[in-house]
Protein backbone atom coordinates (compact mmCIF):
# COMPACT_ATOMS: atom_id res chain seq x y z
CA UNK A 1 0.00 0.00 0.00
CA UNK A 2 1.28 3.47 -0.83
CA UNK A 3 2.61 5.24 2.12
CA UNK A 4 1.79 2.87 4.55
CA UNK A 5 3.46 2.81 7.50
CA UNK A 6 7.53 2.03 7.13
CA UNK A 7 8.94 -0.18 10.07
CA UNK A 8 12.46 1.05 11.01
CA UNK A 9 14.22 4.17 11.65
CA UNK A 10 12.94 7.29 9.65
CA UNK A 11 15.85 9.38 9.15
CA UNK A 12 16.82 12.75 6.70
CA UNK A 13 16.82 12.39 3.13
CA UNK A 14 18.79 14.62 0.99
CA UNK A 15 16.46 16.82 -1.38
CA UNK A 16 16.93 18.69 -4.56
CA UNK A 17 14.27 21.59 -5.88
CA UNK A 18 13.23 20.99 -9.18
CA UNK A 19 11.25 24.02 -9.47
CA UNK A 20 10.16 26.73 -7.85
CA UNK A 21 6.25 28.11 -9.36
CA UNK A 22 4.20 31.39 -8.20
CA UNK A 23 0.51 30.28 -7.02
CA UNK A 24 -0.09 33.77 -5.45
CA UNK A 25 2.29 37.05 -4.87
CA UNK A 26 3.04 35.29 -1.23
CA UNK A 27 3.16 32.05 -2.02
CA UNK A 28 5.16 29.58 -3.93
CA UNK A 29 4.87 25.85 -4.93
CA UNK A 30 8.43 24.35 -4.33
CA UNK A 31 9.06 21.15 -6.17
CA UNK A 32 11.83 18.72 -4.79
CA UNK A 33 13.22 15.26 -6.37
CA UNK A 34 13.83 13.58 -3.40
CA UNK A 35 15.53 10.34 -4.03
CA UNK A 36 13.99 7.25 -2.61
CA UNK A 37 11.11 8.58 -2.04
CA UNK A 38 8.96 5.89 -0.58
CA UNK A 39 5.62 7.65 -1.76
CA UNK A 40 2.76 9.35 0.45
CA UNK A 41 -0.69 9.38 1.23
CA UNK A 42 -2.69 13.00 0.88
CA UNK A 43 -2.77 14.54 3.75
CA UNK A 44 0.79 14.13 5.29
CA UNK A 45 3.43 16.38 5.64
CA UNK A 46 7.08 16.32 5.68
CA UNK A 47 9.97 18.08 7.96
CA UNK A 48 12.41 20.21 6.44
CA UNK A 49 15.44 20.87 7.52
CA UNK A 50 17.92 23.68 6.47
CA UNK A 51 21.84 23.89 6.85
CA UNK A 52 23.91 27.33 6.70
CA UNK A 53 27.08 27.67 5.61
CA UNK A 54 28.16 27.29 9.47
CA UNK A 55 26.37 24.51 10.37
CA UNK A 56 23.18 26.70 11.48
CA UNK A 57 20.25 24.86 11.11
CA UNK A 58 16.67 25.13 10.93
CA UNK A 59 13.06 23.12 10.82
CA UNK A 60 9.92 23.64 9.80
CA UNK A 61 6.95 21.39 8.47
CA UNK A 62 4.98 21.20 5.24
CA UNK A 63 2.19 19.66 3.96
CA UNK A 64 2.34 17.71 0.73
CA UNK A 65 0.50 19.49 -1.71
CA UNK A 66 0.39 16.78 -4.62
CA UNK A 67 -0.52 13.04 -4.60
CA UNK A 68 2.00 10.55 -4.95
CA UNK A 69 4.38 11.23 -8.29
CA UNK A 70 7.54 8.45 -8.02
CA UNK A 71 10.36 10.71 -6.26
CA UNK A 72 8.58 14.31 -6.74
CA UNK A 73 7.47 15.87 -3.81
CA UNK A 74 5.16 19.22 -4.00
CA UNK A 75 4.77 21.34 -1.25
CA UNK A 76 3.16 24.84 -1.57
CA UNK A 77 4.86 27.15 1.05
CA UNK A 78 3.14 30.76 2.28
CA UNK A 79 6.09 33.57 2.74
CA UNK A 80 5.57 34.00 6.49
CA UNK A 81 6.47 37.79 7.48
CA UNK A 82 9.66 37.64 9.06
CA UNK A 83 9.62 34.09 9.06
CA UNK A 84 13.04 32.30 9.23
CA UNK A 85 12.63 29.48 6.67
CA UNK A 86 9.61 30.65 4.41
CA UNK A 87 11.27 33.40 3.26
CA UNK A 88 14.36 31.73 1.67
CA UNK A 89 11.49 29.09 0.24
CA UNK A 90 9.87 31.53 -1.69
CA UNK A 91 12.10 34.02 -2.01
CA UNK A 92 15.91 33.14 -2.40
CA UNK A 93 15.39 29.04 -3.01
CA UNK A 94 15.89 28.08 -6.44
CA UNK A 95 16.13 24.57 -9.27
CA UNK A 96 19.04 22.58 -7.60
CA UNK A 97 19.55 24.02 -3.98
CA UNK A 98 19.31 21.36 -1.57
CA UNK A 99 17.64 20.68 1.30
CA UNK A 100 16.68 17.97 3.80
CA UNK A 101 13.10 16.40 4.02
CA UNK A 102 12.25 13.80 6.53
CA UNK A 103 8.54 11.78 5.93
CA UNK A 104 6.39 11.26 5.18
CA UNK A 105 4.51 11.67 8.17
CA UNK A 106 1.31 12.00 9.94
CA UNK A 107 -0.81 9.25 9.36
CA UNK A 108 -3.44 10.68 11.47
CA UNK A 109 -4.76 13.99 9.04
CA UNK A 110 -4.94 10.94 6.03
CA UNK A 111 -7.87 10.87 3.69
CA UNK A 112 -8.77 7.44 3.81
CA UNK A 113 -10.45 6.54 -0.02
CA UNK A 114 -12.30 3.62 1.90
CA UNK A 115 -14.43 6.21 3.85
CA UNK A 116 -17.64 5.58 2.90
CA UNK A 117 -19.45 9.21 3.15
CA UNK A 118 -19.15 12.51 2.01
CA UNK A 119 -15.96 14.18 2.87
CA UNK A 120 -15.90 17.86 4.30
CA UNK A 121 -12.68 20.01 3.84
CA UNK A 122 -12.42 23.06 5.36
CA UNK A 123 -9.28 25.27 4.84
CA UNK A 124 -7.97 28.74 6.18
CA UNK A 125 -4.98 30.61 3.84
CA UNK A 126 -2.10 27.69 3.63
CA UNK A 127 -4.08 25.51 5.66
CA UNK A 128 -5.59 24.61 2.22
CA UNK A 129 -2.60 22.71 0.85
CA UNK A 130 -3.00 19.49 2.82
CA UNK A 131 -6.48 19.72 1.51
CA UNK A 132 -6.07 20.30 -2.13
CA UNK A 133 -3.66 16.83 -2.26
CA UNK A 134 -6.99 15.33 -0.74
CA UNK A 135 -8.89 16.91 -4.12
CA UNK A 136 -6.02 15.60 -6.68
CA UNK A 137 -6.84 12.80 -6.04
CA UNK A 138 -10.20 12.23 -4.82
CA UNK A 139 -11.96 10.60 -7.46
CA UNK A 140 -15.69 10.38 -7.55
CA UNK A 141 -16.06 11.09 -3.72
CA UNK A 142 -18.70 13.64 -2.92
CA UNK A 143 -16.11 16.69 -1.37
CA UNK A 144 -17.38 19.85 -0.24
CA UNK A 145 -14.43 22.26 0.26
CA UNK A 146 -14.99 25.56 2.59
CA UNK A 147 -11.96 28.08 1.72
CA UNK A 148 -11.21 31.22 3.94
CA UNK A 149 -8.75 33.66 1.94
CA UNK A 150 -8.55 37.10 2.64
CA UNK A 151 -8.93 38.70 -1.10
CA UNK A 152 -9.45 36.61 -4.22
CA UNK A 153 -5.94 36.94 -5.08
CA UNK A 154 -5.00 35.18 -2.12
CA UNK A 155 -6.76 31.97 -3.33
CA UNK A 156 -4.21 29.37 -4.16
CA UNK A 157 -4.84 26.82 -7.04
CA UNK A 158 -7.44 29.14 -7.85
CA UNK A 159 -7.87 28.31 -11.55
CA UNK A 160 -7.65 24.64 -10.70
CA UNK A 161 -10.24 24.59 -8.28
CA UNK A 162 -12.48 26.33 -11.00
CA UNK A 163 -11.56 23.81 -13.27
CA UNK A 164 -11.80 20.33 -10.52
CA UNK A 165 -15.61 21.96 -9.46
CA UNK A 166 -18.49 20.06 -9.92
CA UNK A 167 -19.01 16.54 -10.63
CA UNK A 168 -19.48 15.73 -7.18
CA UNK A 169 -16.34 18.54 -6.14
CA UNK A 170 -18.42 21.76 -4.11
CA UNK A 171 -16.08 24.39 -3.60
CA UNK A 172 -17.53 27.43 -1.09
CA UNK A 173 -14.92 30.31 -1.31
CA UNK A 174 -15.25 32.97 1.39
CA UNK A 175 -13.10 36.50 0.96
CA UNK A 176 -12.96 37.81 4.20
CA UNK A 177 -11.19 41.13 4.17
CA UNK A 178 -11.73 42.36 0.83
CA UNK A 179 -14.06 41.06 -2.27
CA UNK A 180 -14.07 42.00 -5.84
CA UNK A 181 -16.66 44.31 -7.27
CA UNK A 182 -20.26 42.22 -7.91
CA UNK A 183 -18.27 40.01 -5.95
CA UNK A 184 -21.71 37.27 -5.06
CA UNK A 185 -19.79 34.56 -2.75
CA UNK A 186 -19.58 34.75 0.72
CA UNK A 187 -17.41 37.30 2.48
CA UNK A 188 -18.04 35.86 6.68
CA UNK A 189 -15.75 34.21 8.40
CA UNK A 190 -16.00 30.30 8.63
CA UNK A 191 -18.56 30.13 11.15
CA UNK A 192 -21.02 28.06 12.02
CA UNK A 193 -23.98 29.60 10.24
CA UNK A 194 -21.75 29.39 6.89
CA UNK A 195 -21.14 25.40 7.47
CA UNK A 196 -25.05 24.95 8.48
CA UNK A 197 -25.86 26.43 5.25
CA UNK A 198 -22.68 24.88 2.33
CA UNK A 199 -21.89 22.06 4.81
CA UNK A 200 -23.30 18.29 4.52
CA UNK A 201 -25.29 17.89 7.23
CA UNK A 202 -24.19 15.41 10.21
CA UNK A 203 -26.57 13.24 10.16
CA UNK A 204 -24.57 12.36 6.56
CA UNK A 205 -21.73 11.78 8.74
CA UNK A 206 -18.96 13.30 6.71
CA UNK A 207 -15.41 12.81 7.57
CA UNK A 208 -13.85 16.86 8.08
CA UNK A 209 -10.49 17.78 7.82
CA UNK A 210 -9.87 21.28 9.37
CA UNK A 211 -6.64 22.79 8.56
CA UNK A 212 -5.12 26.33 9.22
CA UNK A 213 -3.96 28.93 11.63
CA UNK A 214 -4.69 27.53 15.20
CA UNK A 215 -7.37 30.04 15.86
CA UNK A 216 -8.98 29.24 12.65
CA UNK A 217 -8.99 25.44 13.08
CA UNK A 218 -10.34 25.62 16.69
CA UNK A 219 -13.15 28.03 15.78
CA UNK A 220 -14.51 25.58 12.78
CA UNK A 221 -13.93 22.59 14.90
CA UNK A 222 -15.95 23.93 17.88
CA UNK A 223 -18.80 25.24 15.11
CA UNK A 224 -19.03 21.90 13.74
CA UNK A 225 -19.38 20.03 16.83
CA UNK A 226 -22.08 22.90 18.11
CA UNK A 227 -23.86 21.64 15.00
CA UNK A 228 -23.83 18.01 15.89
CA UNK A 229 -21.23 16.67 14.04
CA UNK A 230 -19.11 13.58 16.02
CA UNK A 231 -15.77 15.30 17.32
CA UNK A 232 -14.42 11.92 15.99
CA UNK A 233 -14.69 12.57 12.75
CA UNK A 234 -13.42 16.09 12.53
CA UNK A 235 -10.18 15.71 12.01
CA UNK A 236 -7.78 19.08 12.79
CA UNK A 237 -4.24 20.67 11.66
CA UNK A 238 -3.53 23.40 13.30
CA UNK A 239 -0.60 25.36 11.60
CA UNK A 240 0.12 27.81 14.87
CA UNK A 241 -0.37 31.47 15.25
CA UNK A 242 -1.16 33.18 11.95
CA UNK A 243 1.58 34.62 9.54
CA UNK A 244 1.05 38.38 10.00
CA UNK B 1 27.75 16.47 7.07
CA UNK B 2 24.47 17.29 5.76
CA UNK B 3 24.02 19.20 2.84
CA UNK B 4 24.52 22.93 2.67
CA UNK B 5 20.75 24.66 1.65
CA UNK B 6 22.98 27.21 -0.58
CA UNK B 7 21.89 31.55 0.45
CA UNK B 8 20.25 30.33 3.83
CA UNK B 9 21.23 32.20 7.05
CA UNK B 10 18.08 32.22 9.08
CA UNK B 11 17.41 35.49 11.03
CA UNK B 12 20.65 35.98 12.92
CA UNK B 13 22.01 39.19 14.16
CA UNK B 14 25.79 39.29 14.66
CA UNK B 15 26.92 40.28 17.85
CA UNK B 16 30.21 40.84 19.86
CA UNK B 17 31.54 37.25 20.98
CA UNK B 18 31.76 37.84 24.41
CA UNK B 19 27.96 38.54 24.54
CA UNK B 20 27.23 35.25 22.96
CA UNK B 21 27.36 31.79 24.70
CA UNK B 22 29.15 29.13 22.63
CA UNK B 23 26.38 27.65 20.15
CA UNK B 24 23.53 30.15 20.66
CA UNK B 25 22.69 32.78 17.87
CA UNK B 26 21.24 36.57 18.59
CA UNK B 27 17.44 36.97 17.71
CA UNK B 28 15.69 40.22 17.00
CA UNK B 29 12.84 38.67 18.02
CA UNK B 30 11.59 37.37 21.53
CA UNK B 31 10.19 33.64 20.13
CA UNK B 32 7.09 32.53 22.81
CA UNK B 33 7.47 28.76 23.52
CA UNK B 34 5.14 27.36 26.06
CA UNK B 35 5.00 23.69 27.80
CA UNK B 36 1.54 24.11 28.01
CA UNK B 37 -1.57 26.89 27.66
CA UNK B 38 -1.19 30.15 29.43
CA UNK B 39 -2.75 29.61 32.75
CA UNK B 40 -5.32 32.73 33.62
CA UNK B 41 -5.30 32.96 37.39
CA UNK B 42 -7.41 35.75 38.45
CA UNK B 43 -4.64 38.19 40.23
CA UNK B 44 -6.76 38.14 43.59
CA UNK B 45 -6.36 34.66 43.59
CA UNK B 46 -2.55 34.93 43.30
CA UNK B 47 0.17 34.97 45.61
CA UNK B 48 4.32 34.21 46.18
CA UNK B 49 5.24 31.89 48.73
CA UNK B 50 8.45 30.58 50.05
CA UNK B 51 7.82 26.89 51.24
CA UNK B 52 9.82 23.91 52.48
CA UNK B 53 13.25 24.37 54.41
CA UNK B 54 12.19 27.18 56.40
CA UNK B 55 11.06 28.70 59.56
CA UNK B 56 7.43 29.39 58.62
CA UNK B 57 5.63 29.75 55.47
CA UNK B 58 6.32 33.36 53.98
CA UNK B 59 3.47 34.59 51.45
CA UNK B 60 2.91 37.65 49.54
CA UNK B 61 -0.63 38.35 47.90
CA UNK B 62 -0.43 40.72 44.56
CA UNK B 63 -0.96 43.69 46.71
CA UNK B 64 2.09 42.98 48.91
CA UNK B 65 4.21 42.13 46.22
CA UNK B 66 3.48 45.27 44.50
CA UNK B 67 4.39 46.95 47.15
CA UNK B 68 8.09 46.04 47.72
CA UNK B 69 11.21 47.89 46.16
CA UNK B 70 11.88 46.64 42.91
CA UNK B 71 15.07 46.85 40.36
CA UNK B 72 14.83 48.15 36.57
CA UNK B 73 17.50 45.41 35.07
CA UNK B 74 19.09 45.25 31.43
CA UNK B 75 20.28 41.22 31.13
CA UNK B 76 21.38 39.07 28.04
CA UNK B 77 19.25 36.38 28.09
CA UNK B 78 19.75 32.80 26.65
CA UNK B 79 17.25 29.99 25.37
CA UNK B 80 18.47 26.57 25.00
CA UNK B 81 16.88 26.71 21.92
CA UNK B 82 19.77 28.34 20.72
CA UNK B 83 18.38 31.73 20.23
CA UNK B 84 19.93 34.38 22.70
CA UNK B 85 17.88 38.17 23.17
CA UNK B 86 20.64 41.18 24.29
CA UNK B 87 19.68 43.99 25.93
CA UNK B 88 16.72 43.15 27.45
CA UNK B 89 14.75 45.03 30.23
CA UNK B 90 12.79 44.01 33.31
CA UNK B 91 11.37 45.31 36.19
CA UNK B 92 11.18 42.70 39.11
CA UNK B 93 11.95 41.84 42.83
CA UNK B 94 15.30 40.77 43.90
CA UNK B 95 15.20 37.37 45.12
CA UNK B 96 17.45 38.40 47.91
CA UNK B 97 14.24 40.68 49.17
CA UNK B 98 11.57 37.79 49.09
CA UNK B 99 14.61 35.92 51.03
CA UNK B 100 15.71 38.52 53.44
CA UNK B 101 15.36 38.30 57.01
CA UNK B 102 14.47 34.00 55.91
CA UNK B 103 15.99 31.24 58.32
CA UNK B 104 16.96 28.67 56.33
CA UNK B 105 19.68 25.33 56.18
CA UNK B 106 18.77 24.44 52.31
CA UNK B 107 20.70 24.95 49.86
CA UNK B 108 18.61 24.19 46.78
CA UNK B 109 15.40 25.45 45.12
CA UNK B 110 12.59 24.72 43.21
CA UNK B 111 10.15 27.26 41.25
CA UNK B 112 6.92 25.89 41.04
CA UNK B 113 4.38 27.82 38.83
CA UNK B 114 1.04 27.77 37.84
CA UNK B 115 0.18 25.09 34.86
CA UNK B 116 2.82 23.05 36.75
CA UNK B 117 5.84 24.06 35.81
CA UNK B 118 9.22 23.24 38.20
CA UNK B 119 12.89 24.08 37.54
CA UNK B 120 15.18 23.59 39.76
CA UNK B 121 18.67 25.65 41.21
CA UNK B 122 21.24 26.61 43.67
CA UNK B 123 19.95 28.85 45.97
CA UNK B 124 23.62 30.77 45.31
CA UNK B 125 22.69 30.97 41.92
CA UNK B 126 19.03 32.83 43.43
CA UNK B 127 20.71 35.17 45.53
CA UNK B 128 23.71 37.63 45.40
CA UNK B 129 21.21 39.92 42.51
CA UNK B 130 21.75 37.21 39.96
CA UNK B 131 17.53 36.71 40.31
CA UNK B 132 14.50 38.58 40.36
CA UNK B 133 10.47 37.77 40.39
CA UNK B 134 9.98 39.82 37.07
CA UNK B 135 6.31 41.51 36.34
CA UNK B 136 7.25 44.32 33.58
CA UNK B 137 9.69 44.06 30.39
CA UNK B 138 10.44 46.78 28.35
CA UNK B 139 8.58 49.10 30.82
CA UNK B 140 5.28 46.97 30.28
CA UNK B 141 3.71 44.48 32.62
CA UNK B 142 4.73 41.23 31.58
CA UNK B 143 2.46 39.74 28.97
CA UNK B 144 0.49 36.65 29.78
CA UNK B 145 2.36 34.73 26.61
CA UNK B 146 5.26 35.85 28.50
CA UNK B 147 4.87 34.41 31.82
CA UNK B 148 2.63 37.66 33.26
CA UNK B 149 1.76 38.46 36.21
CA UNK B 150 5.51 37.63 37.35
CA UNK B 151 8.09 35.33 35.96
CA UNK B 152 11.55 34.26 37.78
CA UNK B 153 14.37 36.07 35.68
CA UNK B 154 17.73 34.25 36.01
CA UNK B 155 19.83 35.53 33.40
CA UNK B 156 22.99 33.82 33.96
CA UNK B 157 21.47 30.10 33.46
CA UNK B 158 19.76 29.67 30.42
CA UNK B 159 16.38 30.15 30.12
CA UNK B 160 14.06 27.53 30.96
CA UNK B 161 14.95 28.36 34.73
CA UNK B 162 13.23 31.75 34.35
CA UNK B 163 9.58 30.20 35.07
CA UNK B 164 7.02 31.70 33.80
CA UNK B 165 3.94 32.17 36.27
CA UNK B 166 6.22 31.47 38.75
CA UNK B 167 4.25 31.15 41.90
CA UNK B 168 6.79 30.08 44.68
CA UNK B 169 10.08 29.01 45.99
CA UNK B 170 10.26 25.38 47.61
CA UNK B 171 13.52 25.43 49.37
CA UNK B 172 15.15 22.43 50.06
CA UNK B 173 18.74 20.35 51.16
CA UNK B 174 18.57 18.12 47.92
CA UNK B 175 18.90 19.35 43.89
CA UNK B 176 15.37 17.82 42.83
CA UNK B 177 15.20 17.85 39.02
CA UNK B 178 12.28 19.98 37.52
CA UNK B 179 9.99 19.70 34.87
CA UNK B 180 13.20 19.45 31.78
CA UNK B 181 16.06 18.73 34.20
CA UNK B 182 13.66 15.15 35.01
CA UNK B 183 14.27 14.56 30.76
CA UNK B 184 17.51 15.47 29.37
CA UNK B 185 18.61 18.93 30.17
CA UNK B 186 21.36 19.87 32.77
CA UNK B 187 20.40 20.05 36.22
CA UNK B 188 22.40 23.34 36.44
CA UNK B 189 22.14 25.14 32.54
CA UNK B 190 25.34 27.34 32.15
CA UNK B 191 25.18 28.69 29.13
CA UNK B 192 28.96 29.50 28.82
CA UNK B 193 29.77 26.40 29.88
CA UNK B 194 27.19 25.06 27.16
CA UNK B 195 25.56 22.68 29.86
CA UNK B 196 22.35 22.28 27.77
CA UNK B 197 21.58 18.53 28.56
CA UNK B 198 22.81 15.43 30.93
CA UNK B 199 26.49 14.57 30.42
CA UNK B 200 27.10 17.84 29.51
CA UNK C 1 -7.24 29.30 24.37
CA UNK C 2 -3.24 29.57 23.38
CA UNK C 3 -1.94 30.72 19.31
CA UNK C 4 0.63 28.23 19.97
CA UNK C 5 -0.99 24.70 20.11
CA UNK C 6 -0.76 22.45 17.38
CA UNK C 7 -1.97 19.00 16.93
CA UNK C 8 -0.18 15.90 18.04
CA UNK C 9 0.26 14.93 14.71
CA UNK C 10 3.02 17.70 14.07
CA UNK C 11 5.26 15.73 15.84
CA UNK C 12 4.72 12.86 13.23
CA UNK C 13 8.02 12.95 12.17
CA UNK C 14 9.97 12.81 15.52
CA UNK C 15 7.90 10.46 16.92
CA UNK C 16 8.31 7.91 14.22
CA UNK C 17 12.27 9.14 13.73
CA UNK C 18 12.59 7.81 17.75
CA UNK C 19 10.08 4.52 17.38
CA UNK C 20 10.18 3.32 13.97
CA UNK C 21 6.46 3.42 13.18
CA UNK C 22 3.95 5.60 12.45
CA UNK C 23 2.87 6.91 15.91
CA UNK C 24 -0.25 9.61 14.96
CA UNK C 25 -2.60 6.39 15.12
CA UNK C 26 -1.92 5.09 17.86
CA UNK C 27 -4.29 5.46 20.81
CA UNK C 28 -3.23 6.66 23.63
CA UNK C 29 -5.14 6.56 27.50
CA UNK C 30 -4.43 9.41 29.76
CA UNK C 31 -3.36 8.70 32.79
CA UNK C 32 -4.89 11.53 35.02
CA UNK C 33 -8.44 11.26 33.61
CA UNK C 34 -8.19 7.97 31.79
CA UNK C 35 -10.07 8.93 28.55
CA UNK C 36 -8.26 7.54 25.28
CA UNK C 37 -8.16 9.09 21.81
CA UNK C 38 -5.28 9.02 18.85
CA UNK C 39 -1.91 10.22 19.25
CA UNK C 40 -2.52 12.68 16.58
CA UNK C 41 -5.50 14.62 17.88
CA UNK C 42 -3.38 15.46 21.26
CA UNK C 43 -2.25 19.17 22.05
CA UNK C 44 1.34 20.01 21.06
CA UNK C 45 3.21 22.45 22.42
CA UNK C 46 6.77 23.46 21.33
CA UNK C 47 9.25 24.69 24.37
CA UNK C 48 12.76 23.62 25.05
CA UNK C 49 11.30 20.43 24.11
CA UNK C 50 8.19 19.02 22.88
CA UNK C 51 5.38 18.48 25.28
CA UNK C 52 2.23 16.49 24.32
CA UNK C 53 -0.72 17.13 26.56
CA UNK C 54 -4.60 15.25 26.75
CA UNK C 55 -6.98 17.29 24.95
CA UNK C 56 -9.90 16.39 27.32
CA UNK C 57 -7.86 17.33 30.99
CA UNK C 58 -4.47 19.23 29.77
CA UNK C 59 -2.28 16.95 31.66
CA UNK C 60 1.31 16.13 30.32
CA UNK C 61 0.78 13.08 28.10
CA UNK C 62 4.49 12.95 27.03
CA UNK C 63 7.81 15.21 27.32
CA UNK C 64 10.56 15.17 24.07
CA UNK C 65 13.79 16.42 24.15
CA UNK C 66 15.69 15.44 21.23
CA UNK C 67 19.35 16.40 19.84
CA UNK C 68 21.22 15.18 17.43
CA UNK C 69 20.83 10.82 18.00
CA UNK C 70 20.17 11.63 21.24
CA UNK C 71 16.50 11.95 22.56
CA UNK C 72 15.00 12.02 26.28
CA UNK C 73 11.06 10.25 26.24
CA UNK C 74 8.95 11.02 29.26
CA UNK C 75 5.69 9.17 28.84
CA UNK C 76 4.33 8.63 32.39
CA UNK C 77 1.67 10.10 31.53
CA UNK C 78 0.54 7.94 29.18
CA UNK C 79 -1.22 4.86 31.12
CA UNK C 80 -1.62 2.57 28.18
CA UNK C 81 -0.48 3.85 24.15
CA UNK C 82 -2.27 0.93 21.67
CA UNK C 83 -0.89 0.32 18.20
CA UNK C 84 -1.69 -1.84 15.82
CA UNK C 85 -0.51 -3.17 12.96
CA UNK C 86 -1.05 -2.13 8.78
CA UNK C 87 -3.00 -4.76 7.88
CA UNK C 88 -1.69 -7.16 5.44
CA UNK C 89 -1.88 -5.86 1.31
Amino acid sequence: MAGAAVLGRLGWRTASIAEVRPETPRVKTIALEVPGWPGHRAGQHVDIRLTAEDGYQAERSYSIAAPEDGERVELTVEEVDDGEVSPYLTAEARAGDELEIRGPVGGYFVWDSDYPGPILLVGGGSGVVPLMAMIRQRGAIPTTLVYSARTLGDVIYRDELERLAGGGLDIVLTLTRTQPQGWAGHSRRVDAELLAAVAPPPDQRPLAFVCGPTPFVEAVALALVDLGHDPGLVKTERFGPTGT
Amino acid sequence: MPPISRGFRGKRRDAPADRVPPGQYVTPDFPVLSAGPTPHRPIQEWDFTIVGEVDELHRWSWDEFQALPTETVTVDIHCVTRWSKLDTTWEGVSVDTLLEGIETEAEYATAFCDGGYTTNLPLEDLTGGKAWVASAYEGEPLDPEHGGPARLLVPHLYFWKSAKWVRGLGLSATDEPGFWESNGYHLYGDPWREQRYWGD
Amino acid sequence: MSDLVLDGNAAAGILHAVYGAEMTLAVGTCDSCAIAGPVGAVRLYRSAGLVLRCPHCDAVLMKIVSVGERVWIDSRGLRTLELSSEPAG
